[in-house]
């Protein structure tokens, strides 16, 4: 890594950043919550069976990503799905039956299944 | 055997004394690492880090007995520590403490005499949406209710002291 | 089959009621129309439990609250088929009622990869704060109305400015990420979720104060926290943002980790001191505060994770943005542990100023079971409880303070019908005679023998007199401890003594406890007229303390009684009664 000399290096730094996204948004994001909470309530497992599960279905194309405490205690394990081109959808109570269920119907073909949890917070 | 064990767990505190670069307010960090080796804090421990820091004994024995975290009996093998934090408290944790102790025949601090169990209260890992929470070794069991716990006692017992 | 539209139903806490209905009258109509590419779909809380059911029309983004199973028809033709919106049913107001700026990244970046949170702007605070002078950056933050989120609320402005102005060839910045009140989990998740947040606040005090050297104290029991936070300090000091001259500034600044050995008292800032210089952490009488002498005796400047992570934002937008956010005395959001008996536990952040109801009864959805509410414990040990006739007041330090409880460092403990209040306060006592340092006298024994009386009154064995006693003695250590941790002791038994008086009294009088929660006043008794004498509860008593025949009812012998409630938990015939 590079250090960061200057306010203008910073700039640049954070346009390398943005332009290598760019790249993940033909490739499916998957956010799992993994805080204390989300890993006592099974969240590392399910992790472990989404790879396994979408290495079975072929499918390549995909980010996972180990974020922090998403805020809902009372439906972890929690995962947040980005599909390209979509909004992201985010997931509670999630086990390896609802996971076969997530995979089959929104991930291949974009039906989005019960279960979801609305947006109910604003940010900046 | 338990002679030389003993000895090998000295040296490997002694040489993470030495490699503190800076010994002036480092007894906690020490006694963090001593109870990692060792499991507990026992007199002849705490005797060798003041020797090796260059404090009194009643001053490491000070701050052995004042944080919760530091303990000088020895921990059973599967330590069971039920949550008492205050969301699991109006769920239900004083009862399942109860039930441990009935079942095990121990109180709060002490061991079992086959040296498998020990019981602690613990104040909040921060797992409230499953509470109440019991933690044993580094598995966390939500959700624990009274009739779970003889169960969740024999699963232990199942695998033995080994 | 792909779907155009999707139809969202609330399935969740009070929606749950209806959304079965509603959904299949919704997929009712849709069949009936022949419309085979609108999918309906359940979901979780919306957050607006009091104006449920919820419905939402996607991705035409229209919200109907209050739907009833006879709504949907009218849905279904007008909305669905005819593209004209109910408008009688649109829930207007689309403003949430959380607000995200402590929590803006967390649940949305990885925490162990500082490239994700410079994308989200982080570290341009930092570079914008060391192009400024080191007042305007004090001036920013006190103009934002920032107080401190560990509990006490003070300015964080004037904290700053007051270490700002010591003169001295070392300063400390100190992170208080010693989370120590039960049922609060706040900085853990921000330390877990985006500790570069925490380290940016930091960065930002020591350039102001002119230290360059920080420290964060936390809890030896969040590893994962402390995993995420090393890896976060290593990635800074790799991209420079920690160490010499961070951005060709000239500026110098590192962060080392300490760690605590479980006490709470350790969460007081003078406390938290003696403890990272390795010492018992007993409290020292201020004046002299940190800001004089703290760590090795050094200008310290001690604030909480939370007040650390609004830092960047402050700077980044602005301090006439922040202090539009929240009331007039306490501006912007506060991040709360919500837990207990309550459906949607979880972490939340809200606007200063809303209030209880909207947290407890949208946010949070309800009381579970369907139980009736009947307190909120706020401040941990140190607070006080909040009961129905305080839902609407909006919430501050302020406010609170008022209320007899205080913000705390935000656990928010709901309890229901079947809670005790004066076992809720003895069990807050219980935890602060544990946690008393044993350094003053009146917390020392004062908290002891406050707790020996309330002892006396879980048990039926108090008088009149003992209630007295009770208020006196809480009084008096209030006065007279040396630190906050039992100056604020007696608190949650002063709140509940004066909210619930009838709940003591009964304890006093009548001996017996109205929520059946105190062991020694519960008697479980059978009722001869259910029980069928199916002998289950014989089987499951530990104490054989239940005789009877087969067939024939059955009764327990209330000397023999341990009152484990095996009996009450087992009768399929509801024949066992608590009294």
């Amino acid at each position: 890594m590079k250090k960061i000399n200057s306010y203008d290096e910073l700039i640049k730094h954070k346009k390398e950043i943005e332009k290598n996204k760019r790249s993940e948004l033909n490739k499916i994001i998957i956010k799992i919550s993994l805080a204390t909470c989300g890993i006592a309530a099974g969240g590392s497992h399910i992790k472990d069976y989404i790879i396994k599960r979408l290495e079975e279905e072929n499918i390549k194309e995909y980010i996972i990503k180990d974020v922090g405490c998403m805020g809902y205690c009372y439906l972890e394990p929690t995962i947040e799905i980005t599909l390209p081109g979509y909004q992201p959808v985010v997931y509670g109570n999630v086990d390896e039956h609802k996971i076969d269920e997530i995979i089959e119907k929104y991930l291949i073909n974009h039906e989005i299944v019960d279960g979801i949890i609305p947006i109910n917070y604003e940010t900046i | 055997m338990k002679h030389v064990k003993m000895e090998s767990y000295f040296s490997r505190l002694e040489s993470f004394i030495d490699s503190l670069e800076d010994k002036k307010g480092s007894l906690i960090t020490v006694l963090h690492k001593a109870q990692d080796i060792f499991g507990y804090l026992p007199e002849e421990v705490q005797s060798f880090v003041a020797k090796k820091l260059g404090i009194p004994r009643s001053k490491v024995y000070g701050v052995v007995t004042f944080y919760s975290f530091f303990t000088m009996t020895p921990k059973g093998k599967y330590p069971i520590s039920v949550c008492l934090g205050t969301a699991c408290y109006v769920r239900g944790a004083a009862k399942l403490l109860d039930e441990f102790k009935r079942k095990l025949e121990i109180d709060i601090g002490q061991t079992t005499k086959d040296g498998l169990f020990s019981l602690d209260g613990l104040r909040c890992v921060g797992a409230c949406s499953l509470a109440p929470v019991v933690i044993i070794k580094d598995k966390v069991y939500g959700k624990v209710t009274v009739d779970m716990v003889e169960k969740i006692i024999s699963e232990y017992k199942a695998l033995g002291v080994v | 089959m792909s779907y155009q539209r999707y139809c969202l139903v609330c399935n969740s806490s009070k929606c749950g009621h209806y959304s079965k209905a509603i959904a299949d009258n919704i997929k009712h109509y849709l069949r009936e129309n022949n419309i085979k590419d609108i999918k309906v779909v359940m979901t979780e809380c919306f957050g607006l439990c009091k104006q449920g059911p919820i419905v939402k029309i996607m991705p035409d983004n229209i919200v109907y609250s209050g739907v009833k199973p006879m709504d949907t028809k009218e849905i279904v033709e007008k909305h669905l088929i005819n593209g004209e919106v109910v408008s009688r049913l649109v829930h207007e107001n689309k403003k949430s009622k959380q607000l995200k700026i402590v929590l803006r990244n967390c649940g949305f970046i990885d925490p162990e990869n500082i490239d994700d949170y410079i994308e989200k702007d982080g570290y341009f605070a930092l570079a914008k704060a060391l192009k400024m002078s080191r007042m305007d950056v004090i001036n920013e933050i006190k103009l934002s109305g920032l107080r401190g989120r560990g509990g006490g609320g003070f300015p964080t402005g004037l904290k700053w400015e007051y270490a700002y102005k010591q003169n001295s060839d070392q300063k400390y910045v100190v992170c208080n990420a010693d989370e120590g009140d039960p049922g609060a989990f706040m900085d853990r998740s921000v330390l877990e979720g985006d500790p570069h947040s925490v380290i940016e606040g930091m960065l930002i005090c020591g350039y102001a104060i002119g230290s360059n050297k920080g420290l964060v104290y936390t809890r030896a029991e969040y590893p994962l926290a402390v995993k995420r936070l090393s890896k976060a300090i290593k990635d800074a000091r790799e991209y420079g943002f920690l160490g010499n001259n961070i951005m060709g500034s000239g500026f110098n600044f590192d962060i080392e980790i300490k760690y605590g050995a479980g006490a709470f008292v350790c969460g007081e800032e003078t406390a938290l001191i003696r403890s990272m210089e390795g010492e018992r952490g007993e409290p020292t009488s201020k004046p002299p505060y940190p800001a004089e002498s703290g760590y090795w005796d050094k200008p310290t400047n001690v604030n909480n994770v939370e007040t650390f992570a609004n830092v960047p934002v402050i700077i980044n937008k602005g301090a006439n943005w922040f202090n539009k956010i929240g009331t007039e005395k306490s501006k912007g959001t506060k991040v709360f542990a919500l837990a207990g008996k309550i459906n949607n536990v979880g972490l939340i952040e809200v606007p200063m100023g809303i209030t209880l109801r909207e947290i407890i009864f949208d946010i949070g959805g309800g009381i579970k079971d369907g139980k009736r509410f009947k307190a909120v414990q706020t401040g941990g040990p140190s607070g006080g409880c909040l009961t129905e006739k305080d839902l609407d007041t909006p919430i501050d330090y302020d406010t609170l303070l008022a209320k007899g409880s205080m913000m705390g460092s935000g656990g928010m403990i709901v309890m229901d019908e079947d809670d005790c209040m004066v076992a809720v306060a003895k069990f807050y006592l219980e935890f602060t005679v544990d946690e008393s340092c044993g350094k003053c006298t009146p917390c020392r024994v004062g908290n002891k023998r406050l707790y020996e009386l309330l002892e006396k009154v879980t048990s039926g064995k108090a008088t009149f007199s003992d209630l007295d006693k009770i208020k006196n003695l809480s009084n008096v250590i209030k006065d007279t401890a040396l630190c906050g941790l039992g100056q604020t002791a007696p608190n949650p038994v002063l709140s509940t003594i004066t909210n619930f008086w009838d709940e003591y009294v009964a304890h006093v009088n009548e001996k017996s406890c109205p929520s059946g929660q105190c062991k020694e006043l519960i008697r479980y008794i059978i009722d001869h007229n259910k029980c069928v004498g199916c002998t289950a509860c014989v089987r499951v008593c530990p104490v054989y303390a239940i005789s009877g025949k087969v067939r024939e009812p059955h009764t327990i012998d209330q000397d023999k009684c341990i009152k484990c409630g095996a009996c009450y938990n087992t009768c399929k015939f509801d024949a066992i009664y608590k009294k």
